[in-house]
């Protein structure tokens, strides 16, 4: 009687159909058909995603309002674990696949949810987790890469003419302004590195770089004996290393001008030693840190990247952690109990959005 | 005028029940939208490495082809993906209007200004 007596009072306040009571605010009305925490949800994904508007934007801007040259993703991004030569892109995009691909897996998850599949369910959840770990791990890679660099930059102090090879072997003089960017590439570059750290003796003579390890300094003759006696510090019995100069013009940024590339223009011999001696000595960085990066003159190029790909880092990291409890949470029946999967599909939600996020990194980052 | 608060697609709430044909169905669908989002990332990337930056207006088609195709990728994934495009239609642009409102107005105004702050500077140094 009860049930038809609120059958009725429904039909007369207008409602077609019935609306099940857990979708119900305190008005008695649902205006969105669903719960509330969803909702909350949603509300806080479009908060967060101002955040990262406002970063990328922000990114934009001063992209825009900097007079020197932006590196270019591509040029910056072109290595592959334990590979050498050049695979520009190609690792984010593994990584853009394998962040879309757990997308899937995660609603595959909601998917099996809705049919009350419990192994299903877990199944996807695990999926997801393995691809939230692997999205992680690789962008630590990437971090480590970015923060080691590929051989150290450099600015010049006196304006000077250089002549290089381009890529097609093609002969190219370009001016320099004092203050330009030059890069040594990687295996001079990791050379120089080296002998700084261990206080070694460097020269630049004939188109070399010549490293005298500093070895006797310390220990004398004895050190000979030790040397002998223990057969380590190999190295240091080797004397000087020599090791052919190699710089080069404009690395991670593109410079057209008449219709001709003059972007990695290759610098040896004579040309090279010219360069080496113009250094301003405190501009020499390897790598990148918060300081300074040899990517570029401006700073701003390795904070924005730091920033955006950690804040999303850290969000992935949130994600897995969550998608970890959920996954247990399914493993153990509590949702089977519960009588619903809303939770799969809440944290689901929360999931989709780093990809989104990710997606629009990769674009203003990576690409444009 | 359509009331609003009547449940016209329920197929997302608590209380739904998928039965295997609906399951079939979706699944359908998201196999769909893996392989397209996987083939836009393919071309975005090809693009990337192929296209160098020399002719000016070139690459602006190029970039502006970027942010289209970014756009239809974070289109499939919140429509299809986070199923907004199954949810109720004011849940859909209570979501949607006011923050691309706002970053519409902001991506304006702040990437002038960049554009602006850069243009004073080579003036004047």
């Amino acid at each position: 009687m009860t049930k038809l007596a609120a059958k009725f009072q429904l039909l007369m306040s207008g409602h077609a159909e019935a609306v099940s009571k857990d979708k119900l605010w305190g008005g008695g009305m649902s205006p969105f058909s669903i719960s509330y925490g969803k909702m909350m949800m949603w509300y806080f994904l479009v908060s967060d995603a101002l955040t990262f508007g406002g970063l990328l934007t922000a990114y934009g801007v001063i992209r825009h309002a900097s007079s020197e040259p932006w590196p270019v993703g591509e040029q910056v991004f072109e290595s592959l674990p334990g590979l050498p030569g050049s695979f520009p892109l190609i690792y984010v995009a593994l990584m853009t696949f394998i962040l879309i691909i757990s997308s899937v897996t995660m609603v595959l998850a909601v998917e099996a949810g809705h049919r009350m599949d419990k192994k299903g369910v877990i199944k996807w959840m695990g999926y997801t987790v393995l691809g939230g770990i692997f999205f992680l791990s690789s962008q630590a890679w990437e971090w480590s890469h970015f923060i080691h660099g590929s051989g150290g930059g450099f600015q010049i102090s006196t304006p000077m003419s250089v002549t290089g090879q381009d890529e097609s072997g093609a002969s190219i003089t370009m001016d320099l302004n004092g203050g330009s960017w030059v890069h040594m590439t990687s295996e001079v570059g990791h050379a120089y590195e080296h002998a700084l750290e261990h206080g070694d003796h460097i020269e630049v003579k004939g188109g070399n770089l010549i490293i005298t390890p500093a070895h006797h300094d310390a220990h004398g003759e004895d050190a000979h004996g030790a040397h002998a006696e223990h057969g380590h510090d190999a190295h240091a019995e080797a004397g000087p290393t020599s090791i052919p100069l190699e710089i080069v013009l404009n690395k991670f940024v593109l410079e057209h001008k008449d219709g001709k590339d003059y972007r990695k223009i290759k610098v040896t011999g004579a040309e090279a030693e010219k360069v080496m001696n113009a250094m301003s000595s405190h501009t020499l960085v390897f790598g990148a840190n918060l300081k300074k990066n040899e990517y570029a003159v401006q700073q701003q190029y390795a904070n924005f990247f730091f920033f955006i790909t950690g804040f999303h880092g850290f969000h992935v990291m949130q994600g897995v952690v969550i998608n970890i409890v959920i996954f247990l949470m399914a493993l153990r029946g509590v949702f089977e109990k519960r009588g619903h999967y809303e939770m799969v599909e809440k944290v689901g939600l929360f999931w989709h959005f780093v990809d989104l996020v990710w997606v629009f990194v990769f674009t203003f980052f990576y690409l444009v | 005028m359509e009331r609003d608060d009547l449940i016209v697609n329920d197929s997302y709430s608590i209380n739904a029940r998928h039965s295997e044909e609906d399951g079939k169905k979706i699944r359908k669908k998201l196999y769909f939208v893996t392989v397209l989002l996987t083939v836009i990332t393919i071309i975005e990337i090809f693009m990337g490495v192929a296209f160098k930056r020399n002719a000016t207006f070139t690459w602006e088609a190029i970039k502006l082809t970027f942010v289209i195709l970014t756009l239809v990728k974070a289109a499939y994934i919140v429509l299809v993906f986070m199923h907004l495009g199954d949810e109720r239609k004011n849940l859909k642009y209570v979501v949607l209007l006011p923050y691309a409102l706002f970053i519409l107005y902001l991506l304006f105004i702040a990437l002038y200004e960049g554009l602006s702050a850069q243009t004073l500077h080579n003036m004047f140094g």
